[in-house]
């Protein structure tokens, strides 16, 4: 759309100066001040009301969880397997299935991502191939979790034979925090300055060896703020782990990747979805624990982000 | 050239060949989402009538006898997607337009983290807040409401998308040059008129492109509705009561153990490629207008 066109059209309550002859001279926009700076405050009032409620809710969701699972948050609780009954059940299963899976997925999506963010970024010249994919990335980012669940179940249980393994699981989440490492990773290499790399080819560098040694150590914070993001999401994710199938009761510690797993979030969800109010109360216990990495996971990119602005030297 | 030099040339050779195998794998993935949704949809059609599946409209593929008419799925999504709609968009522009327009800085600072935990809680957060939370409050509001129904797990989904409404609408506000406003309060506008005359209408696009993209994301959310609004695919405008998402039925499916000749195993496929086909569409239109805003504001202004 045209913006000067949008801009012309006159506000409603703007006078028509051929029209309305007593206004001439006191501006265009001048009458009817009161009702016009009233129709400000309310709007401020309302936004500022929508910001304090959404800051409310999410208050309330954190109190709401602390009330509920505060009790059973014990040392048992974090060393126990889950269990017919709430009161013996613990996330040990879960948190060590979290744990296995993250590293896991780490260990296959951060260099691919990254990977993926040099090329486009670093080596890629400016041609339809290239908008392509970044079409593609983006469209990546917006296919619901679900659906890589199904591609997963498909590709790595079934077609390669993984089976419900840890092994899956981390290919599937892989495949599912890739576009957001990656969109991350491109924007902190977009933020190097030309003048550093400049800087290494006048003194001889290859490219590879001026990405090494200097692009990727500048871009550095931004790729790490992205990549812990992307596993903080990976920690919550439920749905295609459920595909892949991951187990909700499971009663040892998974010793390699082709073991089955279950994870917090699934466990959670096998709680919640139980009729006894007991184990609500341990599904709120797990949701506290969950958050927690989660929380400290976001403190963490936020600090790092904080350095890496502050150790800026360009 | 010298040992060290062809090395150093191998070295470079090596990493742009292993770099570009890297960024080929997003291209396959997109590839393989299509082949596999599409490959089992197609081995789901060979059982049933296309003609079932969108002109019938009654759901039941686990008890006998089997119906496959998708639009009970469809509406209970629409249902979710349409409510979480009308609480997610406005508390999201609302949240954009004040941290942009009104907020002092230090405010609009404090804001963005909050905002930000808020994105990062996992949906099965949400579904247990619905549940434990949502759920009985509106049973004290409206007591024939049933335990899952659509409107808890609306609300939820609702909240859910303010955090990406408002980063985006912010990003669009954020786009809008300062001269064009300033010229709007030198003509003595008020901020009042400046917001709905000037700043919405000149964002409009990214505005609208947010909007898209956190429909997008409601219909595909899975957890909360899960959880929160049962699993009774049933063709329904109502709010009050239990109904089942795409989603959610696909959740349903693969819970229990399935052999991957049955037909429930296809049937998730089918679903899902429907859901994907809306997701898609939706994503595909949210960046054509982020790209023309894009376009019209660096040809435009500046």
């Amino acid at each position: 759309m045209d913006i000067r066109n949008q801009l012309k059209r006159q506000p409603k309550d703007s006078v028509d100066m051929k029209k309305e002859q007593p206004n001439i001279g006191t501006g265009v926009w001048s009458h009817n001040r009161g009702m016009r700076n009233f129709k400000s405050h309310a709007l401020h009032f309302v936004a500022l009301g929508s910001t304090v409620a959404i800051c409310l809710v999410l208050l309330y969701l954190g109190w709401s969880m602390f009330e509920k699972g505060y009790d059973n948050l014990s040392f048992e609780f974090l060393n126990n397997f889950s269990s017919r009954s709430a009161a013996r059940s613990g996330i040990k299963a879960g948190i060590y299935g979290s744990f296995y899976l993250a590293g896991l997925t780490a260990f296959f999506a951060i260099p691919l991502g990254i990977g993926t963010a040099v090329f486009l970024e670093e080596y890629m010249p400016e041609n339809r191939t290239k908008k392509i994919i970044d079409i593609n990335i983006a469209n990546l980012a917006g296919i619901p979790s679900i659906i890589y669940g199904m591609l997963g179940m498909a590709l790595f249980v079934r077609t390669l034979g993984f089976g419900g393994s840890i092994l899956s699981g981390a290919l599937t989440m892989s495949l599912l925090i890739l576009p957001v490492i990656v969109v991350a990773s491109r924007e902190a290499l977009k933020n190097v300055p030309a003048s550093i790399r400049h800087a290494a080819y006048a003194l001889g560098a290859e490219r590879w060896q001026t990405i090494r040694a200097h692009v990727l150590p500048a871009a550095s914070p931004g790729i790490m703020t992205g990549i812990i993001l992307a596993m903080a999401r990976a920690l919550g994710e439920t749905a295609p782990l459920i595909l892949v199938g991951a187990v909700t009761y499971i009663a040892f510690v998974p010793a390699g990747p082709m073991d089955s797993f279950t994870v917090m979030p699934l466990q959670i969800y096998n709680w919640t979805s139980r009729p006894q109010e007991a184990f609500q109360s341990i599904a709120a216990s797990g949701i506290i624990v969950l958050m927690g990495l989660i929380l400290v996971s976001n403190a963490l990119a936020v600090f790092i982000r904080y350095r890496g602005e502050k150790l800026k030297k360009w | 050239m010298t040992a060290h030099n062809l090395a150093v040339k191998a070295q470079e050779q090596a990493a742009k060949i292993i770099l570009a195998a890297f960024a080929l794998i997003s291209v396959l993935t997109t590839i393989g989402i299509i082949f596999t949704l599409s490959s089992e949809t197609l081995a789901f059609f060979s059982e049933v009538s296309l003609r079932e599946f969108f002109l019938t409209s009654e759901w039941s593929p686990l008890l006998d006898p089997r119906h496959f008419g998708i639009w009970p799925l469809i509406s209970g999504t629409f249902l979710i997607t349409f409510g979480a709609g009308i609480i997610g968009l406005p508390l999201g522009i609302l949240i954009a337009i004040y941290l942009n327009e009104f907020a002092p800085k230090s405010v609009a600072k404090a804001v963005k983290p909050i905002m930000e935990i808020l994105a990062g809680v996992p949906t099965i957060v949400y579904g247990f807040f619905a549940i434990t939370v949502v759920t009985p409050f509106l049973r004290t509001l409206v007591p024939d409401i049933e335990v899952f129904n659509a409107l808890s797990g609306a609300i939820v989904v609702g909240i859910m998308i303010v955090p990406m409404v408002s980063s985006l609408c912010d990003d669009a506000i954020k786009g809008v040059p300062n001269a064009i406003k300033d010229a709007g309060y030198a003509l003595g506008a008020t901020k009042f008129e400046i917001i709905t005359h000037i700043t919405i209408p000149a964002a409009s696009s990214g505005i609208l492109a947010a909007f898209i993209l956190a429909l997008s994301r409601a219909l595909g959310e899975t957890m909360a509705v899960t959880l929160a609004a049962g699993s009774t695919p049933k063709l329904t405008l109502s709010f009050f009561e239990s109904i089942q998402t795409m989603t959610a039925y696909i959740v349903q499916v693969s819970m229990g153990d399935i052999p991957h000749t049955s037909i429930e195993y296809k049937s998730i496929f089918a679903v899902g490629s429907v859901l994907f086909v809306f997701t898609f569409g939706f994503n595909i239109v949210a960046n054509l207008i982020i790209k023309r805003m894009r376009r019209m504001w660096t040809s435009e202004i500046s």
